[in-house]
């Protein structure tokens, strides 16, 4: 097959999945999850092969539909896209495991509208990641906002409707007030919105409009959840872990990361950014988000809104490698992107096996649990300290190039935010795995009912072996089931050896940000 | 063909013209139904046959009768005028096979012969708007499809579609006498009514007091028609209360041709004065633009009737017309008609599917309409299809009106004004969420949640529509290259 025919493919197969979903029904339960685990294993494949091609020099491309006279939706390959879509493909199959045992042991009602439009969202995501110019990432990153909609609201308690209200008003308020009118001044001024190495504004637009152009553009891209911009990724945390793990800690927010640097590199170009000076105040304003988000997250309790929090301040890490507008930095931006994509789902994995099966939310409530629950505390602590930044894990390497990029552009400031906030991570992540393993158990009344609620089982069939509570055979041992565990043990490997593949994704991407 | 060809620009007016009084002599609802239906379908296809033809000959000029211009009257079709007689057919064609079903239930069988006589002379009224080149031809078929109107109103089932009806016909009537007062100083100061001849001789007597006048009447006239903010107040009441095939009809093309005579009569009979530029009232006229999005956004926000919440939708919708005509430029004023092809699409469509719900719950107030994305699957994702639309979420009609609007403002350096046409679609979304959540988060009543969804016949046509604005919106451009140059042309009249 031509490469061609394969991006249209890797479109069309989450697409394609997610109508089967839609008309397989909901008496079956099992054709629905085969269905979900097999299209997320051919659209890896898929876009796998393609990584092959794009790592081999080819830059294929194809216009779906032209859209308005002179502009078309277009999908062209590039290694930048190329890296996001391969993580949310492949964790998304990681994921689509850890739903099926999440979504079951959590007895969650509509699962076909779940998993519909999660598929829906995966499909956004890699659309995102093959446009071949500004319209087409508009189009996909709205279609992405509104299919993930209906997970976040997904329980349809008060709560999750205001939170879903939130959801919506901030990214798409954000992205037609600000996001879509810098497009349209962009083609205005340019004539064109093809994505190209070296951007297509310079020279094509004055100074001071490159500027506002920009400011326009990040705050537009809400995804990013750049402060004041922030409050949706809280707000998103009452949907079901699953999508708080997958689309929140990687396909929804690293569309957003991705497209911040994507406009920075193509549209604007990093010489020109660099020249014109409109991404330094950005980059202040990334330094605070990052340092603030983290102090916010030390004073969340509940786990989720803690993670919620991180993410907003590991977000800003990849915002302030493209704000520094050189290619050392908006290489560690991308190694960040993958490094926390992984990481961060661990955590969010964790936290999910945590609610549901040990019915906690708080960390206050969570002493001692890590006796109980010891892979999953153990996964969490080698995630923490890849987000934390520590080798032997990925995490390491793109604060390595961030802080480089800081100094080569003698921006020292920003070495001291990155440092503060790697103390912090540790100051929020730490005790949740310390007070795991060595707090004291609160002796709780209601903890004994969610037990006896849980083990009996009352209101549920008899669970399948897969969902079964793992307890290796020792005494309070009660571990997620393997169908839970086997996702976390296996991302958490990730974190592990990505600190030995990171040269190698530099020099994939080298093409971009070679030199 | 060759008679097809020569007299194309007649046909589509006098095809349903003619065809409405033998609706009457049947005296049998579906008889006339079949027969109306018949001839939008044929209609349809006329007006297809027109815009290819103008699209590849130009602008076609049909002295009535053989007599000549400017003393005959003069049938005259530019792209404009074609694209707005393919519009209003085409809803025609899917709005009266879906008016059957829901005719029947809302309105007592002894007057459906009448619905479809009206439906046919308000075709014929409106089409005869789009393509005549006499301005005191205008008035008539201006009136020919306002007493139509009033007639299809009337005919809504709840008692108070009277009262709406009554007022619509006083503003209504205002609103034709005062362009008729407009246009008769007009040929007082002139002694023409053809249209490219009053375009030659106003020039001359553009200074006048009287030319002022007139132009005032002939805006304040119009802007009644077509529901210029704050001259809307007939329309909210008339749309809730006409029958759902009348509103979505109505909703999809009147307003729609009342800012098509307006362009007509600013770009055209006033193309050489440029009257906005001129007479400086182009920020007035933009003023009132925004002021509409806004005010009829907002409103929309605090109604309980979903019907009527879409109607001040459409007073909003009608303030982005007017504002892309205000602006100046091309992208703007296809923006302002393009808009009015994609706003047919996505409110007819919309008004259909509320037609469906009315159809089987009996009402379309929000309340009673919790938990319908479960009872109504289908009806309630076409009115979450349309909502987008509404929106101008991207891969839909609404994002192109937009793009277009947006471009033609910051083209011209007016980002303030750009700005706020995006913050008037933020209104939309609020208005349109809370009846997505109403529809699929909240669980529907007691005793009804059972699913029961709207006949065939009516979700067809529905869709059909709805498929139109999405088509439309991922491939606009047929619609693009039309408005473009049909904006082109306009302004190259003012120049």
């Amino acid at each position: 097959m031509s490469p061609e025919t394969l991006i249209l493919l890797s479109l069309a197969i989450p697409f394609v999945g997610s109508l089967l979903l839609l008309f397989s029904g909901p008496a079956s339960a099992n054709v629905r999850d085969g269905l979900t685990v097999i299209t997320a294993i051919v659209l890896f494949g898929v876009v796998w092969h393609l990584i092959q091609i794009v790592d081999a020099g080819g830059r294929p491309s194809v216009t779906l539909v032209e859209m308005l006279p002179g502009l078309s939706i277009t999908f062209t390959l590039e290694p930048l896209g190329m890296i996001f879509a391969g993580i949310a493909s492949f964790l998304w199959i990681v994921t689509s495991f850890y739903a099926f045992g999440y979504m079951r042991g959590h007895h969650e009602t509509n699962q076909t509208r779940f998993f519909f439009c999660f598929a829906i969202a995966i499909m956004s995501a890699i659309g995102i990641a093959f446009s071949g110019n500004m319209l087409t990432l508009f189009v996909f990153y709205e279609v992405l906002t509104i299919s993930t909609f209906p997970l976040v609201a997904h329980s349809g308690t008060d709560e999750a409707r205001r939170a879903g209200r939130v959801y919506l008003g901030i990214l798409i308020g954000t992205s037609i007030t600000f996001l879509l009118t810098a497009v349209i001044w962009t083609y205005v001024e340019v004539g064109t919105l093809d994505f190209r190495q070296g951007g297509i504004l310079a020279g094509n637009a004055p100074e001071g409009v490159i500027a506002v152009l920009f400011g326009l553009y990040i705050y537009g891209i809400g995804k990013a959840a750049l402060m004041p911009f922030h409050r949706w990724l809280p707000a998103a945390m009452v949907a079901p872990t699953p999508v708080s793990a997958l689309l929140h800690a990687v396909a929804v927010v690293k569309a957003g990361v991705f497209s911040v640097v994507k406009v920075s590199v193509f549209i604007f170009g990093l010489d020109t950014l660099q020249n014109t000076g409109a991404s330094t105040w950005l980059a202040y304003v990334a330094a605070a988000t990052i340092l603030l988000s983290s102090l916010v997250a030390m004073r969340k309790d509940n786990l989720k809104a803690r993670l919620a929090y991180s993410t907003i301040s590991q977000l800003s890490y990849v915002v302030l490698g493209a704000m520094l507008a050189t290619n050392i930095g908006a290489l560690g931006s991308t190694l960040h992107i993958v490094m926390h994509a992984f990481g961060k789902i661990t955590l969010f994995f964790c936290a999910g096996a945590i609610i549901v099966f040990a019915h906690k939310t708080e960390i206050s409530d969570m002493h001692g649990l890590g006796r109980k629950m010891p892979v999953t505390f153990f996964c969490f602590f080698i995630a923490a300290l890849s987000i934390i930044g520590l080798p032997p894990l990925g995490g390491t390497w793109s604060k390595w190039y961030l802080a480089l990029a800081a100094a080569e552009t003698d921006q020292v400031i920003f070495i001291a935010v990155l440092m503060i906030s790697s103390l912090l991570n540790i100051a929020y992540l730490m005790p949740v795995v310390l007070y795991g393993y060595f707090g004291k158990e609160k002796p709780a009344a209601h903890d004994a009912h969610d037990h006896g609620h849980d083990d009996h089982g009352h209101h549920a069939p008899p669970e399948h072996p897969l969902l079964r509570h793992l307890t290796f055979g020792r005494p309070g041992v009660a571990e997620a089931p393997v169908l839970c565990l086997a996702p976390i043990v296996l991302t958490t490997v990730g974190c592990f050896v990505l600190f030995f593949y990171a040269d190698r994704i530099r020099i994939f991407l080298d093409p971009v940000f070679g030199g | 063909m060759t008679f097809l060809a020569e007299h194309i620009a007649v046909l589509v007016v006098i095809v349903p013209l003619m065809a409405a009084p033998l609706c009457v002599v049947m005296r049998c609802g579906v008889a006339s139904w079949g027969w109306a239906t018949l001839v939008a379908v044929g209609n349809f296809f006329l007006s297809i046959v027109l815009i290819q033809h103008v699209m590849t000959n130009g602008t076609i000029v049909y002295d009535l009768g053989g007599w000549e211009g400017p003393w005959g009257i003069v049938y005259r079709v530019d792209e404009v005028g074609a694209l707005v007689v393919l519009i209003i057919s085409a809803i025609a064609a899917i709005v009266l096979p879906y008016a059957k079903e829901s005719i029947e239930r809302e309105i007592p069988k002894e007057r459906h012969y009448l619905a479809y006589c009206m439906m046919l002379l308000c075709i014929a009224g409106l089409i005869g708007m789009a393509v005549t080149g006499d301005a005191f031809n205008l008035f008539v078929f201006l009136e020919v499809s306002s007493l139509a109107t009033y007639v299809l109103i009337a005919l809504g089932s709840d008692r108070r579609a009277l009262t709406a009806a009554l007022r619509y016909l006083i503003l209504g009537t205002l609103g034709a006498t005062f362009y008729v007062i407009g246009l008769g100083m007009l040929y007082m100061m002139t002694g023409s009514l053809n249209m490219t001849d009053l375009a030659s001789l106003l020039p001359a007597v553009q200074n006048t007091g009287t030319v002022h006048v007139a132009l005032a009447f002939i805006v304040v006239g119009f802007g009644l028609k077509l529901a210029l903010f704050p001259l809307h107040v007939w329309l909210p009441n008339a749309y809730t209360f006409a029958p759902s095939a009348v509103t979505a009809f109505l909703a999809a093309t009147a307003t729609k041709v009342a800012v098509y005579a307006l362009i007509r009569l600013i770009f055209t009979v006033f193309g050489d004065v440029d009257p906005l530029e001129s007479y400086g009232v182009r920020p007035a006229v933009m003023v009132l633009a925004i002021a509409g999005m806004f005010a009829g956004s907002l409103i929309a926000i605090y109604q309980s009737n979903v019907k009527r919440l879409l109607a001040y939708s459409s007073v909003a919708q009608v303030g982005y017309m007017i504002l892309g005509i205000s602006i100046g430029n091309a992208p703007a004023m296809a923006g302002g008609i393009i808009h009015m092809f994609n706003h047919a699409l996505m409110k007819g469509s919309l008004f259909m599917a509320l037609g469906c719900v009315f159809y089987v719950i009996g009402s379309v107030k929000l309340e009673d309409m919790a938990g319908l994305g479960k009872r109504m699957p289908l009806t309630a994702a076409a009115i979450v299809g349309g909502g987008f639309s509404l929106i101008g979420v991207p891969l839909t009609v609404g994002f192109i009106s937009k793009f277009y609007l947006v471009q033609g403002a910051l083209t011209e350096g007016m980002w303030p004004v750009a700005l706020l046409i995006m913050l008037s679609s933020l209104l939309a979304v609020i208005y349109v969420w809370r009846v997505v959540e109403v529809m699929y988060f909240r669980s529907p009543a007691i005793g009804c949640e059972e699913r029961s969804e709207a006949p065939m016949s009516l979700l067809v046509p529905t869709y059909v529509l709805l498929g139109a604005a999405f088509w439309f919106g991922i491939d606009a451009t047929f619609t693009g290259d039309i408005a473009m140059s049909a904006a082109q042309t306009l302004l190259g009249g003012s120049k």
